[in-house]
């Protein structure tokens, strides 16, 4: 083929992909920006420009800064205790633990499941009166508490039911890597007397780090990204205690129908992910495990 | 799989203790599932009474079946899964071949733009989709649910990977054979890629078949609602705190993926292992 063939072949090739790409990913994301210094449109009255009208609103609007603020302690209390877990569950189903099987299914099953259904399932066990949990703490003798009903307890609630639901999933990656780590680095660590911890700390801890930083970019794109749960158990409440930022786009964009207004804070979101690839780029691709 | 014998595997007490928390995490893990169940199989007033003596139900799930369309939602996602995936899989081998094995100019700068979407995926960018949709006119639409889905960076990435590892010799053999690219692609590259295929296909089933914000934004209608969003729709408003139906019916949205799972459990475990190796 002579090299243009091959050039005119190639395009060809991407054409589909690269069109749904642009049409799905990179016109809204531009158009996204466009958008958010529009008015929304009412009726027969058109969009019009405001400016940074969007931007002045969402500065001064407290329950976006709740979203926010809730967001990034819902990703700092979920993303290093799944990670944690995970490891530890990698560790122990590598091993030759006894039931090894079971417990590999038991950590996995909950990642197969969809979101909305085990938000289903923890809402009973939440519930007030009825649930699990209140079954159990009045058992002990505690004073009934209305778990997802009150600001102090509700965001902890979801956390625990993200955690349940990831560190099976993140369990997966650092199985495969300790699976393709090779035993004669133990048995080498081991005949010069390398304690067990200290061959994690200084081997297995440093050999996994590829995995840890591609499982922490996941997690944080996930903590972003993931709110059937809020949909299900909060909408966003008590008093926007459990508001994430897109659940709050979606509250703004489908339920109050301001749409200009949704593509500003859109844009937090994005620039927010945007910095996560960005981390991404500059620490992941620098190790060559990757490509 | 098997786990090679291990000078750091812990002895004695170290074992015992270690054996018996990896045991209380899997317990707990399976806990919630295991209350799901037995709420769904007995009668309402032993959902949070647990008696062995029990009497056993499928009331629960005939009253959810009959109380909402399910049927009907299981069709939805199944055309939507089905869909998605035939879609995604032309798509993204084609795209895969062109950035493995072709030199074109432009060739990084198109990577590049690809992989914007493992980072913004389309369940960010509602607001703007929802927009696209009804400007095409296709809201409330299984195809409308899937599309921004369909060219799945991902998937090429991930296919991309699979077909630099195959031996360029190979694809010469078969080029002097006289077979062109995409007879080279069809006989050569696409077989030998068939694990990350089967790899990726469940991941996207799993992912597609438990979707949830977009399909509930885009959809409005018992016709085109998955599963998903029809489960929600119903334990939402027509059953007020009905928890044993709500979570018979529950079990019942995932039961074909959960039967799916506990069947292949290896495959898909190694399915997830294999989409996670980059």
């Amino acid at each position: 083929m002579t090299r243009t063939r091959q050039w005119l072949y190639a395009w060809l090739l991407l054409a589909p992909a690269m069109s749904l790409l642009a049409l799905f990913t990179h016109y809204p994301a531009v158009a996204n920006l466009w958008h958010s210094f529009y008015s929304t449109p009412k009726g027969a009255r058109p969009a019009v420009w405001v400016g940074a009208d969007n931007y002045v609103q969402l500065a001064e609007d407290p329950i976006f800064w709740k979203a926010l603020v809730n967001n990034f302690g819902y990703a700092l209390g979920t993303i290093p205790a799944s990670i944690a877990l995970a490891l530890l569950m990698a560790m122990w189903v590598h091993g030759k633990v006894a039931g090894r099987g079971f417990l590999r299914l038991a950590y996995f099953t909950p990642t197969i499941l969809p979101m909305i259904a085990v938000a289903n399932i923890w809402l009973f066990f939440y519930t007030p009166e009825y649930g699990l949990l209140e079954q159990f703490t009045k058992g002990l003798g505690f004073a009934s508490h209305n778990w997802l009903g009150s600001q102090s307890t509700a965001l902890a609630c979801l956390m625990l039911v993200t955690v349940w639901k990831e560190a099976g999933f993140f369990m997966i990656f650092y199985l495969a890597a300790l699976q393709s780590m090779s035993p004669h680095l133990a048995e080498a660590a081991a005949i010069e007397g390398a304690s067990r911890w200290y061959f994690f700390r200084r081997v297995t801890f440093p050999l996994l780090m590829p995995v840890t930083l591609f499982v922490l970019v996941n997690a944080v794109i996930n903590a972003f990204r993931l709110v059937d749960h809020i949909v299900v158990m909060t909408r966003g409440g008590p008093d926007n205690a459990t508001a994430l930022l897109l659940y709050y786009i979606y509250e703004i964009g489908f339920r109050f129908w301001d749409s200009a207004y949704a593509a500003a804070l859109t844009m937090v979101l994005l620039v927010i992910l945007g910095l996560a690839a960005l981390f991404q780029f500059v620490v992941l691709e620098k190790r060559t495990h990757y490509q | 799989m098997n786990a090679t014998t291990h000078v750091y595997e812990p002895r004695g007490v170290a074992r015992a203790v270690e054996t018996g928390a990896a045991w209380l995490l899997g317990v707990l893990w399976v806990l919630p599932l295991v209350y799901a169940f037995w709420t769904a199989f007995h009668p309402g007033e032993y959902s949070t009474r647990f008696v062995l003596t029990a009497p056993l139900t499928l009331d629960n799930f005939v009253k959810a079946w009959h109380a909402a369309p399910f049927a009907r939602y299981f069709v939805n996602t199944m055309a939507l899964v089905t869909m998605v995936l035939a879609a995604q899989l032309v798509l993204v081998t084609l795209a895969a071949y062109a950035f493995a094995r072709f030199e074109f100019p432009g060739r990084n700068v198109l990577f590049a733009l690809v992989l914007v979407q493992l980072m913004i995926m389309p369940d960010v960018l509602i607001v703007e989709n929802y927009r696209t949709m009804a400007a095409l006119g296709i809201k409330d639409t299984i195809l409308a649910i899937g599309l921004p889905y369909m060219a799945s960076a991902f998937g090429i990435f991930l296919l991309r990977q699979t077909f630099k590892t195959i031996p360029r010799e190979l694809d010469e053999a078969a080029r002097v054979e006289g077979c062109s690219p995409l007879q080279v692609l069809w006989k050569v590259y696409v077989p030998l890629a068939r694990p990350t295929y089967v790899a990726y296909a469940l991941v996207s089933v799993s992912y597609h078949w438990n979707n949830f914000l977009w399909p509930l934004i885009i959809t409005n209608s018992v016709e085109t609602r998955p599963v998903t969003v029809g489960l929600q729709v119903f334990s939402a408003t027509d059953q007020g705190i009905d928890w044993s139906i709500i979570t018979a019916a529950t079990i019942l949205s995932v039961a074909p993926l959960l039967v799916a799972f506990l069947l292949f459990q290896r495959q898909f475990v190694a399915s997830f292992m294999r989409a996670g190796i980059r």
